[in-house]
């Protein structure tokens, strides 16, 4: 809704990317979201992370289903196509134009509901393909858009705001995620800025499917007591393993951390993620480990957030594919049409 | 008895998964390669192994190769359903069958000739092995046809050559076979019957193909570059013969990386939506299905038809509702490609009649698609996509380019001031879209919800009124760029005659006929929806018009219903929909019926 105007409040302090662009050329425009909602601190955490990594808005194709979630794509870089596809689609939707066009940066943006339940099987098989690109869920434990209904994220006992207690066991993305292979995994909470914009940095600069699941509560549906997705529940549980630190390319590592705490690991772009532990001992790095620390640590009711695995060396669908580099969106039909010649010999073998 | 020369039919009983398929599609090449206007039909179970199959092959001289029923000879290998096999033989025809066991005389027709060849004995004792021995009875009645029907030896031994030159064990026996059936009826049989095949020059400039491989080849000439799909019966050889042509035309010289992309999709509603991304960023893009693939795909279908973005979807019909019969063929899904998805949404639909079309129409469908911007369906059906037939040579045109659409340049962005994604429009009704990762004055929000011809969100009806009304608009002018009907007219005609697709070749069979007795009727096949003016000429310039297709609820009247001024009354409908291609006689007799019990039939 780019000829909506938005106020224009410039700050004295808008600095300039490497591209010559300040921190409103990566906003979209003004949220319809209620005031609060945990989406928009997303949103604006997606910005900054844009920005900081200068990314050209036009090579940034933003994607999502249908929730209140799935909204916020129009809320970030107006230079930016985007495509609010259906409910629990996205996922194909940006296979295939990933499929046809893969110079593009990708971001999904997904609900609980959009990705859990309707959308389940899209958004295994888009893991399983290892397809670049950060893929968000703003998960609030509720269907936002539909009106408070629980979700398959809803934990055991968690009230709905009618004081409804959930039956069903939670599906969790993160362990979903490990499970079925997916190279970058991580949580976050939105009112946590710090942790959230550095995991974002280095999806966005990860060579495969970076699942970036967020806590992100829903003020109006499910932000009471007894809702154990509320702000107040998880700024209690929360438990951070794993602080990110994104290094762009031939910068330099400022931060120093005491020897055996961090983790390095190269980007495939030549930037570096520094994983510090913050935490208990942890490898992320080790799948496995990973798996049974987490299953351990939430089955006792906290919430672990950070980057919690990281594989760069696996390959994403076009390596899997074998195409080529060019984007074949662009390739020009001369190189695609075997024309006449080659059809008289080929039907030579009709006869 | 009068020898029939090059004008008969036969039927093959067969074991599913016994090797029979080689053997048959053997006796239909032959048949072409010597000059002769052939069909072969395979009438298949939905079984990989031990049910029972048929192939039946038609040879006509005047190039009438619809399926015919009225079988000359049975070759009857299938000893579960012999019985009912050798019923359905027309009265002074012949069974060919496995002597080695003594026939049940129960079974015995006197009008009838039996010819017995004792096969399991022959290959008893000319192999050792098992499946050999199974795999060879096949082929020795390959041997034994050529004998009785007068197949020229020198085409069948060319053709074995030809496939088993780097399989010398292979192409040893295989000539074995034929020579030891051959060899038997010579001596043995009445050879040759008064069934014959005779050299003629009229394949010349055909090929045999089937549908599905053609339309594949369609969409590499087109330049298509990503495909996702789902596995389906009777589609599943569109996307095989599409990787298997990329594999040959689409390496990169220098890297052998690939110039394509298939993803094999979790499911059709994965698989249109990758379509729609892909197309969205600017690929020609399609995937290939068959109905239940379709009733998936609906809600997407919907997003491509309201966002405005290009697919392309070929549905090979079956037999439906829900699984039906998957290897039974029908024309069931014309109403629901013209319709789909909820809400008002209305297609393009193109109906190819044989594999040259196909091919034709593939290439046509990414035009049409890119050109309004919006999803096409290419209609085929089992029968088209499966079996081979000769056609002519598909032919091509170098200096063809892809119709892109309105698409802006990079530089057409620099020049304007601002973008709206849904205005102006042309005389189309399309308005020129953007590709991302072009030029951020491109970037819009493409969506599935309310817009405004800005692009932009709306919830007030005219906004919204003006871009469906568009949308209407826009299909309408799609009805003279969708290829036009075809057309036979005799004089002083008093009906008229609409078919489609795969019913082609029966129709204009059924009408020789029925002029031979003295029925006289214009033929008008049409090959899309929308419907143009010289479909709406045809309808109104003739009193009665029957409209023949397959299915049960006469879908094409209803759509010529709805979506012309003809009347419905004067339309009548001829229908077949059992999952056999459809036969003249049958439209000969629906015809006929309704003529003779006048205005109300
Ligand atoms: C096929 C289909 N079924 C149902 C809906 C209705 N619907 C819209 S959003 C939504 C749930 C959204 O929940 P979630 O993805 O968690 O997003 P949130 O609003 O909570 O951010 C549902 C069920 C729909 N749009 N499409
Ligand atoms: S309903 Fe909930 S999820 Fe939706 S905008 Fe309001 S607070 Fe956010
Ligand atoms: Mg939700």
């Amino acid at each position: 809704m780019s000829y909506i105007k938005k106020p224009v409040a410039r700050h004295p302090s808008l600095r300039p990317n490497a591209l010559g662009l300040t921190i409103r050329d990566y906003e979209g425009s003004m949220s319809t979201l209620c005031a609060g909602c945990g989406h928009d601190s997303i949103t604006a955490a997606i910005v900054r992370a844009l920005y900081e990594l200068d990314v050209p808005p036009h090579m940034l194709a933003k994607l999502s289903g249908i929730g209140c979630s799935s909204k916020t794509p129009t809320y970030f870089v107006s230079g930016a196509h985007g495509f609010n596809s259906a409910h629990g689609r996205m996922p194909a939707i940006a296979t295939g134009a990933n499929a046809a066009n893969r110079a593009l940066l990708y971001i999904g943006v997904s609900g609980d509901g959009d990705s859990l339940s309707i959308g389940l099987g899209q958004m295994v098989h888009a893991m399983r393909r290892n397809l670049r690109m950060l893929y968000v869920i703003e998960n609030n434990g509720v269907y936002g858009l539909t009106k408070g209904q629980f979700s398959a994220s809803s934990d055991i006992g968690s009230k709905s705001k009618r004081g409804e207690a959930n039956t069903q066991p939670p599906i969790d993305p993160v362990m979903l995620a490990l499970d079925i292979g997916a190279t970058y995994v991580a949580r976050s909470f939105s009112g946590d800025k710090a942790q959230l914009v550095p995991i974002l940095k280095g999806a966005l600069r990860h060579n495969g499917f970076a699942l970036v699941d967020v806590i992100s509560p829903c003020v109006t549906f499910n932000d009471h007591e007894g809702s154990t997705k509320s702000y107040l529940y998880t700024r209690k549980h929360q438990l951070p393993i794993v602080q990110a630190d994104f290094v762009p390319p031939a910068a330099e590592i400022r931060a120093e951390y005491a020897p055996g705490t961090v983790h390095e690991v190269r980007m495939h772009d030549g930037s570096t993620l520094q994983l510090h532990k913050v935490g208990p001992d942890y490898d992320p790095t080790d799948r496995r480990a990973a798996w049974s620390f987490l299953s351990e640590r939430q089955r006792s009711g906290e919430i672990p957030t950070g980057l919690l695995y990281l594989d760069e060396s696996g390959s994403d669908m076009h390596a899997a594919a074998k195409t080529v580099s060019r984007p074949l969106a662009q390739m020009p039909f001369e190189e695609l049409c075997p024309g006449e010649a080659a059809l008289r010999k080929l039907q030579d073998a009709y006869r | 008895m009068k020898t029939k020369v090059n004008d008969f039919a036969f039927k093959l009983a067969n074991v599913n998964g016994t090797g029979s398929a080689s053997a048959n599609g053997l006796l239909m090449q032959a048949i072409f390669r010597m000059g002769i206007p052939v069909s072969g039909k395979n009438l298949f179970p939905s079984n990989i192994q031990g049910l029972p199959t048929w192939y039946e092959i038609r040879v006509n001289k005047d190039g009438h190769t619809a399926r015919t029923s009225e079988y000359d000879l049975m070759v009857a290998m299938n000893a579960e359903t012999f019985a009912r096999d050798v019923k359905e033989v027309r009265s002074g025809g012949w069974v060919l069958y496995d002597s080695t066991k003594p026939l049940d005389k129960a079974l015995v027709r006197p009008d009838v000739t039996f010819l017995g060849v004792p096969y399991a004995k022959l290959c008893g004792e000319a192999w050792t092995d098992d499946r050999q021995r199974t795999l060879m009875k096949n082929i020795c009645y390959v041997g034994t046809l050529a004998a009785l029907l007068g197949i020229d030896m020198e085409v069948v031994s060319g053709m074995l050559d030809e496939k088993f030159s780097r399989k010398p064990a292979l192409l040893e026996s295989n000539h074995k076979a034929i020579e030891i059936g051959r060899r038997y009826a010579l001596e043995n049989l009445p050879c040759p019957l008064p069934l014959r095949l005779e050299k003629m020059d009229a394949t010349r400039d055909a090929i045999l193909i089937d549908g599905n491989t053609a339309a594949a080849l369609g969409c590499v000439y087109a330049g298509a570059t990503v495909a996702a799909w789902y596995p389906i019966t009777p589609s599943t050889s569109v996307m095989d013969g599409f990787k298997s042509f990329c594999e040959r035309y689409r390496l990169d010289k220098a890297t052998g990386e690939r110039k394509y992309c298939i993803v094999q999709a979790e499911d059709e509603l994965a698989a249109i939506g990758m379509v729609i991304g892909a197309s969205w960023m600017g690929a020609r893009s399609f995937t290939s299905t068959s109905g239940p693939g379709i009733s998936l795909m609906n809600e997407l279908i919907g997003l491509a038809y309201y966002a405005e973005i290009p697919a392309v979807i070929v549905d090979v019909q079956r037999v439906g509702p829900s699984t039906g019969m998957p290897t039974r063929t029908q024309q069931g899904d014309i109403l629901l490609c013209a319709y789909a998805s909820h809400g008002d949404t209305k297609h393009i639909v193109l109906f190819p009649s044989d594999p040259n079309e196909c091919f034709q129409f593939a290439v046509k469908s990414f035009d049409l698609a890119e050109r309004f911007q919006t999803p096409v369906f290419m209609l085929t059906d089992l029968d088209i996509g499966m079996n081979d037939w000769v056609v002519p040579r598909l032919e091509w045109d170098d200096t063809y380019r892809p119709d892109r659409g309105r698409v802006l340049s990079r530089e057409d962005l620099e020049k304007m001031p601002k973008f709206y994604r849904y205005s102006p429009e042309d005389e189309l009704g399309v308005a020129a879209r953007t590709l991302p990762g072009v030029h951020a004055r491109g970037a819009f929000f493409t969506r599935g919800s309310g817009h405004n011809k800005l692009g932009g969100y709306t919830e007030i009806p005219d906004e919204y009124q003006e871009v469906v009304d568009r949308l209407r608009r826009k299909h309408d002018a799609a009805k003279e760029h969708v290829p036009a009907p075809v057309f036979v007219e005799r004089p002083g005609a008093a009906v008229g005659v609409v078919t489609l697709g795969g019913c082609d070749r029966a129709v204009r069979e059924a009408l020789e006929r029925l002029d031979a007795r003295g029925v006289r009727a214009d033929f008008m096949r049409v090959r899309g929806f929308p419907f143009g003016k010289a479909v709406e000429d045809f309808l109104r310039e003739h009193e009665v018009v029957f409209v023949v297709e397959q299915n049960r609820d006469a879908q094409l009247r209803s759509l010529l219903v709805l979506e012309t001024e003809a009347p419905k009354e004067k339309l009548r409908s001829v229908l077949a929909y059992g999952g056999f291609p459809l036969q003249a006689n049958q439209v000969v007799d629906g015809i006929m019926k309704q003529l003779r019990t006048g205005a109300d039939a």
